[in-house]
């Protein structure tokens, strides 16, 4: 199953690059990307297109499994790679910067909605911290909801005091693989392996912890260290992918629910398959996105439009699992 | 979570009549400050008239132009803000407690997320105004809370579905609600914004009057059906081995929460996180487990009326829209009392 589906996401990915307001066969981009002489399909393949399959992948996995440790680390459903207030974050730092320093276009501001999210990432973390003798991960969540909302409420109060800020905000928050740069993929892909990695390696004490504290703990599990290691993944993952691609949340949400549909337990399965259906999701958005209308509809809108009748389906099903 | 909160209500019995007097003493206090905020709404503005004068004319003492400044300019908003607020705190009290979920809002059967898509096919395809919005919003909300209702049922509605289904619907209507903000003109995708993060500017008797009668009746229904929100909020399982007919209940308690967002989303648009953060607030306050909804209702109401105190005259003349400040006070509120550690925090 699990090799079906990465050869489906291998075929999406070739997909991806033969799709477009310009149709390339198989053929010239196999051209394009061995033959060394310049051509308008080599640029084409490999200056645009390449770059925006990559940026899915990554991104992809990155939101997917971000969201899946959100969910195991909280254990609620409703949690999503958001939840340490990274789109928050990242908004507010946009908007600032585009409100008052004068920053403009994508590349101006990726950098200041990394840092943004990272940030509130870590303050989040310090104010729902667990404290000592407790591991619910119910004030997380709560102080995660709290510091989303302030700078959620600040970061449209700025921009509508800012028109400039706010149609920028707005393009981000839909969520959109469109124009962006190749420069950021390298970095993207560093965090994502890296935060993946780190994921992988808590995957047994999450399925320690899944069965309680107190089982946790008597199998020799370190819950802090654990939450601890959990914790800096997500925030690695979703403030990279997010500041990458835009808000694009839901992948985090629906993915991992879907992955557990199809891995039944045992959480490193489950993230096998998470790092697979999160960048298929994404890839088809985006390539529907190029084709569906004149102009383009962005990721972020078809990622939601294919997604939720994808949840519905699987929640209404009699296998629906619940954490 | 769920397991800890079956078994509270047997633990809770313990102190049941200290939690009781601790509950009547927050409610006065939050009574008390609400008055207040009343008051502070009223007397301020571009003519300023003294919280003495304003108690004084409020008892009808005041004649001529501050009689018509207080009653017909100031007192619909002020008044709007108790009502509305406390009508958003308990709708969002109903959906925790039959969710189970400290994240459970109305948010999460779509109602505020439709209504948005309401009112922003209203304003940017059909150029509405202020009618034609509100009359959006309030078909876009119930559709969209039918929708998820009906897709979630399947011999009953278990929490973990309805939320699932209520995700994914909203997601939907969120993503659609982006793209019409991002096809509209920047002024009137502004606009739209200012609806969307929930205002009471402008509003009068002629709007606050049908909406307050549906919020206070709908208030009465779910205060007379709290025994029932008590027992769900144990489990359906354990509510209907008690003896309840759980459907039933819980889809009458469902449509009197979304009457209530309804009604205030119809007119102040969708108020974020009045609902979500009034019930764990009121329980932290009150120092308990349970339900409570009398201290919930008054806690939101003080949220929203002080809220749009601040929205008003925060950037004066700049109007912010409420909603923005909810969400910062809110927010801030609840970091407070996470930090302040005393308590152990349940869901």
């Amino acid at each position: 199953m699990l090799g079906l589906l990465a050869v489906v996401l291998a075929l999406l990915a070739v997909a991806s690059l033969a799709v477009g307001s310009r149709a390339l066969s198989l053929e010239t981009i196999f051209n394009a990307l061995t033959a060394p002489q310049e051509s308008v399909e080599r640029s084409l393949v490999l200056s645009s297109r390449l770059p925006r399959s990559l940026l899915a992948i990554f991104a992809g996995a990155g939101l997917g499994v971000a969201g899946l440790l959100a969910q195991s680390l909280t254990r609620n459903p409703l949690a999503e790679p958001g939840i340490l207030g990274v789109n928050a974050g990242a908004s507010l730092a946009i908007v600032s910067a585009v409100g008052f320093l004068g920053v403009s276009g994508f590349a101006g501001y990726v950098s200041f909605a990394f840092l943004g999210a990272v940030l509130t990432a870590a303050l989040v973390y310090l104010i729902g911290r667990p404290r000592a003798g407790s591991a619910d991960p119910v004030r997380l969540v709560l102080s995660g909801v709290a510091i989303g909302a302030i700078f959620t409420g600040l970061g449209t109060a700025l921009s509508l005091v800012r028109p400039q800020a706010f149609d920028q905000l707005r393009a981000w928050t839909i969520g959109s693989l469109q124009g962006r740069d190749a420069s950021i993929i390298l970095p993207l892909a560093v965090l994502t392996i890296l935060g993946i990695a780190l994921a992988a390696a808590c995957s047994r004490s999450l399925d320690g912890l899944a069965l309680g504290e107190d089982a946790a703990t008597a199998l020799g599990i370190n819950i802090h260290r654990t939450q601890i290691l959990v914790l800096a993944a997500i925030t690695i993952l979703a403030a990279s992918a997010t500041a990458a691609v835009g808000a694009i949340g839901f992948i985090g949400l629906m993915a991992p629910h879907a992955a557990r549909r199809l891995a039944g337990a045992g959480t490193g399965w489950i993230m096998a398959y998470t790092c697979l259906l999160a960048p298929m999701l994404l890839l088809v958005a985006d390539v529907v996105g190029r084709i569906m209308l004149p102009g383009e509809l962005q990721a972020g809108v078809v990622c939601a439009f294919i997604g939720a009748p994808l949840l519905i389906a699987l929640a209404r099903g009699k296998k629906a699992v619940a954490l | 979570m769920s397991r800890t909160q079956s078994i509270q209500p047997l633990i809770a019995s313990r102190s049941a009549a200290h939690r009781a007097a601790r509950s009547r003493i927050v409610s006065l206090v939050l009574a008390i400050a609400c008055l207040a905020a009343l008051v502070f709404s009223i007397s301020g503005g571009e003519y300023s008239i003294t919280p003495a004068k304003v108690v004084q004319i409020l008892f009808g003492g005041g004649e001529g132009l501050e009689n018509t400044i207080i009653w017909q300019w100031r007192m619909p908003r002020a008044a709007a803000a108790l009502i509305f607020g406390a009508g958003l705190a308990v709708s969002g009290a109903v959906f925790q407690s039959l969710t189970r979920n400290p994240l459970g809002s109305p948010d999460i059967i779509g109602f505020s997320t439709g209504a948005y898509t309401g009112a922003l096919l209203a304003l940017t395809v059909a150029g509405g105004g202020f009618a034609l919005t509100s009359f959006g919003a309030l078909l876009g909300g119930l559709l969209t809370a039918l929708l998820v209702y009906l897709l979630a049922w399947r011999n009953g509605t278990a929490g973990f579905r309805l939320i699932l289904v209520g995700i994914g619907v909203s997601a939907a209507l969120a993503s659609f609600n982006h793209y019409l903000v991002l096809r509209a003109e920047l002024d009137v995708a502004m606009a739209a914004a200012v609806w969307g993060a929930g205002s009471l500017n402008g509003v009068t008797w002629a709007g606050v009057i049908p909406v307050s009668i549906v919020v206070i009746l709908a208030l009465l229904g779910v205060l007379i059906g709290s025994k029932s929100l008590q027992m769900l909020q144990m489990g359906d399982d354990l509510a209907s081995a008690l003896g309840m007919r759980v459907e039933r209940a819980k889809l009458v308690l469902v449509v009197l929460a979304v009457l209530l967002i309804a009604a205030v989303t119809a007119l102040a648009g969708p108020i974020a996180f009045v609902a979500l953060v009034s019930p764990q607030l009121a329980r932290r306050l009150v120092g308990s487990g349970s339900l409570n909804l009398i201290p919930t209702a008054l806690t939101g109401a003080f949220l929203l009326a002080f809220g749009d105190l601040l929205a008003q005259r925060l950037f004066a003349p700049i109007q912010l829209p409420v909603g923005v400040v909810t969400v910062c006070i809110g927010g801030a509120y609840l970091v407070y009392l996470l930090n302040r550690g005393t308590q152990k925090i349940r869901s």
